[in-house]
């Protein structure tokens, strides 16, 4: 998977495992900011999560959804196994789907992101609503269009190392 | 080891580890388990105490930034406006200090007619300043995370307060700092009286920084604007803290009980220093033991 989509003639760069993790052990550093009571505000770790098991399902997945997750549950004090549950299932939502999303622009990559990222959120409230918690409001659901419309930024942003050319050669091809 | 893409097996020669779906399955249940767990059980306190030596470090890098940001407000707060803060802080200690040479010969008199009456001493209770760190990002609850923890002496179930009123209670303890539940919160309730009448409630959370009282008869002598004060029945905080006002009595209620909202006194949802008080422990009346049928009985009743 050396494009940045399939139907690309760009060839990439091999990611650095290190690098990935790195990217979501930011955006979990990200996420535990804290910045009061503003629930619009988009779930990083979601979004990096989803970025990565499209874009590298063979070595981020399910297992990487339940760690981080279990990390947000004790960061946040929520209930344990709620970010967990949510995460695993947009993992394999994410990785199941990649090899269709990855034929996509931009655009309709996003398209495909926000029922994923959506849903994440929507097991959250639900778990929480059966667990009798108090339901925050629909600002709540501001954030998963927000981190839509982060898809395409935060894209180009982790795949910025792998852009870069090995060694420059101006006989070479590509 | 690479984990197999779902919905595409690979040919066997490919070891992958187990097929996507069962993955799913196993940490779908595994997440589910520990919600039940975690929700009905409570017994993974522990769990999260010892994983949260892991976070923690995380949650301090992440709160760096935004220490930075406010403490460079500060560093550029007006002359002036200190000033006029410092003249203000000052004029109060000097009150608070008159308050507190009386109080201290009225506290010698009370356990004097106490002692006079036979009545149980009132336990003197300990206190500890804490600053709050943060609030806490879950949206479903309202908390937020003092500096004090385990190693300070906190433990949960601590009564929470500032210079005004109540602010919740202690319900989460960690090595370094604690989670601090807001009366705000649905799920916090207080026993409280109101302090013109008498009369006692129980109070809950309503959501937007506002206060329920439930369960009183539509006919309840209340007013807008009484005060409303803990009343102690818990044994847990102490009798006649300052609570709420009532902001709206609403007397047409469905179900026989009248809907009485309430603004908490002290800045629940905005503060920086808060008191942590030990929690006293819960008086009950002698009884009798109980029988096995008794205990059926207040089983029924509970339910």
């Amino acid at each position: 998977m050396n494009q940045p989509t399939f139907s690309s003639r760009r060839i990439l760069r091999p990611v650095r495992p290190w690098f990935i993790w790195l990217s979501l052990l930011l955006a979990l550093l990200v996420n535990l900011m804290p910045l009061g009571r503003a629930f619009w505000l988009p779930d990083w770790v979601a979004l990096v999560l989803c970025f990565w098991c499209v874009r590298e399902p063979l070595r981020v997945g399910m297992g990487a959804g339940f760690v981080f997750g279990l990390a947000m549950d004790i960061g946040y004090g929520s209930l344990m196994g709620q970010h967990a549950l949510a995460y695993v299932l947009l993992a394999y939502a994410a990785t199941s789907l990649s090899r269709r999303i990855l034929w996509f622009g931009p655009l309709q990559q996003s398209l495909h992101v926000l029922p994923m990222l959506f849903g994440a959120h929507c097991v959250m409230l639900a778990v929480r609503m059966v667990a009798d918690a108090d339901f925050p409001g629909p600002v709540y659901f501001l954030g998963p269009v927000i981190s839509t419309l982060l898809w395409t930024p935060v894209g180009m942003l982790l795949m910025l190392p792998q852009y870069r050319p090995e060694e420059k050669d101006e006989n070479r091809p590509i | 080891m690479v984990s197999p893409v779902a919905g595409h097996s690979p040919p066997p020669f490919f070891r992958r580890g187990p097929a996507p779906l069962a993955r799913l399955v196993v940490l779908v249940s595994a997440s589910l388990t520990l919600l039940v767990v975690d929700h009905r059980l409570h017994y993974l306190e522990l769990v999260r105490q010892g994983l949260s030596v892991m976070t923690t470090p995380l949650q301090v890098l992440a709160g760096m930034p935004v220490k930075g940001v406010r403490s460079a407000g500060d560093y550029f707060a007006d002359l002036a406006q200190l000033q006029a803060e410092n003249t203000e802080l000052r004029r109060e200690h000097t009150e608070l200090s008159t308050m507190r040479l009386r109080q201290e010969q009225l506290d010698r008199e009370n356990t004097r007619l106490r002692a006079l009456l036979d009545m149980r001493e009132r336990a003197q209770v300990e206190s500890r300043v804490a600053e709050v760190v943060y609030e806490v990002r879950d949206p479903f609850s309202r908390r937020i995370v003092i500096d004090k923890g385990i190693t300070h002496g906190i433990e949960a179930g601590s009564p929470v307060v500032d210079d005004v009123g109540v602010i919740g209670q202690v319900t989460r303890v960690y090595p370094l700092y604690a989670e601090v539940t807001l009366i705000s919160d649905k799920d916090q309730a207080l026993p409280v009286q109101v302090a013109r009448t008498g009369v006692r409630a129980v109070m809950f959370g309503a959501g937007a920084g506002l206060l329920e009282l439930r369960y009183l008869a539509t006919d309840v002598d209340l007013r807008e604007g009484d005060r409303i004060v803990t009343s102690g029945l818990d044994g847990v905080f102490v009798a006649g803290l300052p609570v709420a006002r009532v902001k709206s009595v609403d007397r047409d209620g469905v179900g026989g009980f009248v809907r009485i909202v309430c603004v908490p006194v002290a800045g629940v949802e905005a503060h920086s220093t808060v008191l942590v008080m030990k929690p006293g422990q819960p008086v009950l009346p002698e009884v009798d033991m109980p029988t096995a049928a008794g205990e059926e009985k207040l089983e029924a009743v509970r339910k």
